[in-house]
């Protein structure tokens, strides 16, 4: 889906707020929620897959709001009451107040039926697809070129991990793409890698 | 999230936290015992000296350089550092003198947590995840990493279950010194790209 995670190259955002004693947790209920949300993967309430989809389809105001942890956990939450762990009443009652989830799923999809196999030095092509449910496709990398410089071991394809629809494992590839490629006339000069999915891409 | 029309009389964020914690007590789940758990990996295990060691160790150790550019998560291993299940992969990228990578997700916040240590707040941002990727160069001035025109610079996005770390130059002046020595010297923000030693 084209949500509001969708973040990289989005242009309006100031500095960095950069600190050198920079911390990873600010409030002891963060720490919770990390532990929580762990918790669950752990006793095979949902997948890392699940978990990303369900923060990236929170109501958009509330995501761009919402402090890192706090999207985490709306992600736990929402699966939890999606998998029938608990009810949403349940936890309003128990917080004594509103406990906003995130929208429902649209359905995924399976691998791409034919996948090409490439090595490193290949030139590929972004596939131009627009799906409703999970990919790990950012947007600025549609139907764009770049060059393969790497190549993972096989994965859930994520576009099906994430909905419970049955799919294969398939490599990811490192594709190297040009900055002014992606954002002609509008970036600063950089080499920008993606990780991307053998479905997601085509022999340029 | 503060209380609007959209979402009249919302609980407070540690009270929702609450609610979790007490449905999954309710249900057997034990989870006191799993975020004390979690606070001594995130305390002392998933910490950055991991991978200030793995850093030290390649620069001092060809052998064991080599191994880890080729396999990042077996040489980490031999280190008797873990990662994950869904960490599959580790990709060790090389500063040179005209290269600089610097990591991100600009999907959401993936990294080598258990290597280079739980992202920074800064990392998990909208304005880093947004901007890194287009206006690297920006960016890292922003932040206090003045490049030389001449570095090339190598942006890296996890979108998928691969996980990256890089490997910083070592400082000048530092010939000869012990692994030791050399590790209490490599930061965070190097191992993510945005500083250099």
């Amino acid at each position: 889906m084209d949500g509001m995670h969708d973040l990289g190259g989005k242009q309006g955002f100031g500095r960095v707020r950069h600190a050198l004693d920079a911390q990873v947790f600010h409030e002891p209920w963060e720490r919770r929620v990390n532990a929580l949300y762990s918790l669950a993967v752990r006793l095979g309430i949902f997948n890392m897959d699940e978990y990303r989809h369900a923060i990236e389809r929170m109501e958009p105001r509330h995501y761009l709001s919402a402090s890192y942890y706090e999207r985490s956990l709306t992600s736990l939450a929402t699966l939890c009451v999606e998998k029938g762990i608990v009810t949403r009443e349940e936890l309003e009652r128990r917080a004594r107040g509103a406990f906003p989830i995130s929208a429902p799923s649209a359905p995924g999809r399976t691998n791409v039926a034919v996948r090409e196999r490439f090595t490193i030095g290949d030139r590929v092509r972004v596939r131009a697809d627009f799906v409703p449910g999970h990919i790990r496709m950012p947007g600025y990398i549609r139907g764009k070129t770049g060059v393969v410089v790497g190549e993972s071991p096989p994965y859930p394809f994520p576009d099906a991990h994430a909905h419970g629809v049955p799919a294969e494992f398939e490599p990811t590839y490192d594709v190297r793409f040009r900055s002014e490629d992606l954002w002609p006339n509008s970036a600063d000069a950089a080499l920008v890698h993606v990780g991307v999915f053998q479905s997601y891409l085509e022999r340029a | 999230m503060s209380n609007d029309d959209t979402h009249p009389n919302i609980a407070p964020v540690e009270r929702r936290v609450d609610a979790i914690q007490a449905a999954f007590e309710a249900r057997g789940f034990k989870p006191a015992e799993v975020i004390e758990e979690f606070e001594h990996l995130t305390e002392e295990r998933w910490i950055p000296d991991n991978g200030a060691r793995v850093v030290a160790k390649a620069w001092t150790d060809p052998a064991f350089k080599a191994r880890l550019l080729a396999n990042g998560r077996e040489a980490v291993a031999d280190l008797g550092l873990t990662m994950p299940a869904h960490h599959r992969h580790l990709v060790v990228l090389e500063n040179t003198p005209t290269v600089q990578n610097v990591i991100c997700c600009t999907l959401c916040s993936c990294t080598a947590f258990t290597i280079i240590g739980l992202p920074p707040d800064w990392y998990k941002d909208l304005e880093y995840r947004a901007r890194i990727v287009r206006q690297s160069r920006t960016v890292l001035k922003e932040m206090g990493l003045e490049l030389a025109p001449e570095v090339e610079i190598r942006v890296w996005d996890t979108t998928a279950d691969t996980r990256y770390m890089v490997l910083p130059q070592p400082p000048p002046h530092t010939a000869g010194w012990s692994e030791e020595r050399l590790a209490a010297l490599v930061t965070k923000d190097s191992m993510i790209g945005v500083a250099r030693l």
